[in-house]
């Protein structure tokens, strides 16, 4: 019999987003990774895990102007994921403490993976 | 003496003969499940394309009104999707790896000739 | 005063697999702070979902990292399992879990190697390579290759291991086992390993636990967390804990990672005893449609898998975390404070495999 986790998963407002993350560091929950997919709008998924259980919240954003407050204040680790996404996705995130402002990753192409450039590949 | 805890190593493999093959002098012996290359028997083909469409990275050509089966060596990444698929089990995965070319555009084409018509023996 | 330099490593050095850029704040020979930054080896293979079939996929996914490949791919085939929720027989189970153990083997032999060449000692290098060709001989005697293994496929493995074949196994990973029991002795109780890897690199456990470690960086600061307790393919059914170590330091994990060597041979032999009969492949038809994070522990860690299909062929969104991404903020704070000389133990003790963070 193969293992199938049940993952709870959460849908809430971005202006909950830090209040929520801070209560679930206080819970003792570390964040395990930050997931984008983007097609007709942008939907965030933040996953964290305590004693091998997963708990999923999503925040959804518009394809116009996606702009999302960052959570490295309660876990400073949040500050990879959230230069990714706007290095590739072309997210802007407020509050970033390590802000490295599009230079994290070093690519040829700027926000490879945003809608506009989406359809398949040559 | 903790400096000398690596001299059972080194004593065995000075006094033993060395881990490596005096190639090309002494040729490696390929295993029966080695995925090497891929052939062909010619003559059982039936040029269904269902291998064509199996394959993940288009290295296999086929073309039916010229009775022609053609691989690109340097695409093929010996998956063994293709022989999995094949309905008439002509595909065979040899444990040899297909020898090196100097240049690209050099694909190994095997065309079927016209058989006359006999009987076949009981 | 002191001045402060700023020194680039990478993306090429001799030290380092694969090419990683870090810019070294330096005052006077002490690292002051490291600013990574990646990219180098960037192919956008998520995009490639929108091109290949949900089928294909696995080829793709096993060939994201060289070193991994096997525990990649086998992830996949989970994830899609997990969305159009397909039982798979036992058999293909514990075949997945044989190999998943002998990649972590010759993983770990090829990190001991590495480590031992970034603290210049050359010829333990050369020596764990040599007991890896002969894990690698067997893997490609039992799957046909000897880093891209091929075998696993949605619903199942792709062949199978006769029980001759098991046996051979088991007759040659004992050799194996004991000439690898030679080499982390010298790890353990070599003085030079030791003046060279205790107490560089510390990391507290509430450090590590707030800064988002995985993997052996996680084990050897006190944390007991392996994702192989979750219960996938047939770890329910062995015996086994995960291996913690309480120092910290860059020497508690080179010992949690050899002391993990010994926990796979111990696996594969409690695996290969317990195998059932059966079939190992079920057939799988129709589309993924939904959401699964399907959570596996690699060698360097545990890594997430993240499929959303809708009911098409292609699927919609593949992600990949891997465990190198998310052991970087605790590599940047391990390196504060530390000597320039000790910059290349400390960046390989996180066990760096670059094209797995960068897909």
């Amino acid at each position: 019999m193969v293992h199938i986790e049940n993952q709870p998963l959460v849908i809430i407002d971005k202006g909950q987003l830090v209040e929520k993350a801070e209560q679930m560091s206080k819970e003792g929950f570390r964040l395990v990774a930050i997931t984008c997919a983007a097609k007709d709008n942008f939907e965030l998924t933040y996953s964290f895990d305590k004693e091998y259980k997963l708990n999923n919240i999503r925040v959804v954003l518009p394809k116009e102007n996606p702009i999302v407050p960052s959570i490295t204040k309660p876990y400073f680790a949040a500050f990879t994921y959230e230069n990714e996404l706007q290095d590739l996705f072309g997210i802007k995130v407020t509050d970033l403490a390590l802000d490295f402002k599009g230079t994290f990753y070093k690519l040829s192409v700027k926000t490879p993976f945003a809608p506009q450039t989406q359809g398949p590949v040559k | 003496m903790a400096q000398m805890s690596i001299a059972k190593v080194i004593l065995r493999s000075v006094l033993s003969r060395p881990a490596t093959r005096l190639y090309p002098v002494e040729k490696r012996a390929f295993y029966k499940n080695t995925r090497g290359s891929i052939s062909i028997d010619i003559a059982k083909c039936i040029f269904c394309s269902i291998c064509q469409k199996k394959c993940p990275t288009d290295a296999i050509v086929v073309k039916k009104d010229e009775k022609s089966w053609e691989i690109n060596r340097l695409r093929c990444i010996t998956c063994n999707a293709c022989v999995d698929a094949c309905p008439k089990k002509c595909l065979n995965m040899e444990n040899m790896y297909s020898p090196g070319v100097v240049k690209k555009g050099a694909d190994d084409k095997f065309t079927q000739e016209a058989k006359p018509k006999e009987e076949n023996p009981q | 005063m002191a001045t402060r330099t700023i020194i680039p490593f990478g993306p090429q050095h001799p030290v380092l697999p694969e090419p990683i850029h870090l810019d070294l704040v330096l005052e006077d020979e002490r690292v002051v702070e490291a600013i990574p930054s990646i990219g180098f080896i960037h192919r956008g293979l998520e995009k490639l979902v929108e091109k290949k079939d949900f089928f294909e996929m696995t080829y793709v996914a096993e060939r994201i990292c060289g070193i991994c490949s096997f525990i990649h791919g086998q992830s996949y085939c989970q994830a899609i399992e997990g969305v159009m929720k397909v039982d798979v027989p036992d058999r293909a189970l514990y075949l997945r879990t044989i190999w998943g153990e002998m990649s972590r083997i010759h993983s770990h032999l090829l990190w001991l190697g590495l480590f031992a060449d970034a603290f210049g000692f050359e010829s333990l290098f050369m020596h764990s390579w040599r007991v890896r060709e002969k894990l690698l001989d067997i893997i490609e005697e039992t799957t046909g290759g000897r880093v891209i293994f091929g075998s696993c496929k949605i619903g199942g493995v792709r062949r199978d291991i006769d029980a001759l074949g098991l046996k051979r196994v088991e007759t040659e990973l004992r050799t194996i086992e004991k000439q690898s029991f030679e080499l982390t002795e010298v790890f353990k109780k070599d003085g030079s390993v030791k003046r060279r890897t205790v107490d560089v690199g510390m990391l507290s456990k509430e450090e590590a636990v707030s800064l988002g470690a995985v993997g052996p960086m996680l084990r050897a600061s006190g944390v007991s967390s392996d994702s192989r307790k979750l219960g996938y393919a047939a770890y329910a059914n062995l015996n086994w804990e995960p291996v913690v170590e309480t120092a910290g330091d860059c020497y508690a994990r080179c010992m949690v990672r050899c002391r993990e060597l010994y926990q796979s041979f111990d696996l594969i032999y409690q695996a290969i005893a317990k195998i059932p009969e059966g079939p190992f492949d079920v057939k799988v038809t129709g589309n993924p449609t939904g959401e699964y994070f399907a959570r596996v522990e690699q060698p360097r860690g545990e890594v997430i898998y993240y499929v959303k299909g809708n009911g098409s062929k292609n699927l919609e969104r593949f992600r990949v975390r891997t465990p190198t991404f998310a052991n970087v903020p605790p590599l940047v704070k391990t390196l504060a404070g530390c000597e320039l000389a000790d910059v290349p133990v400390i960046v390989l003790t996180i066990d760096p495999c670059i094209s797995c963070t960068e897909r």
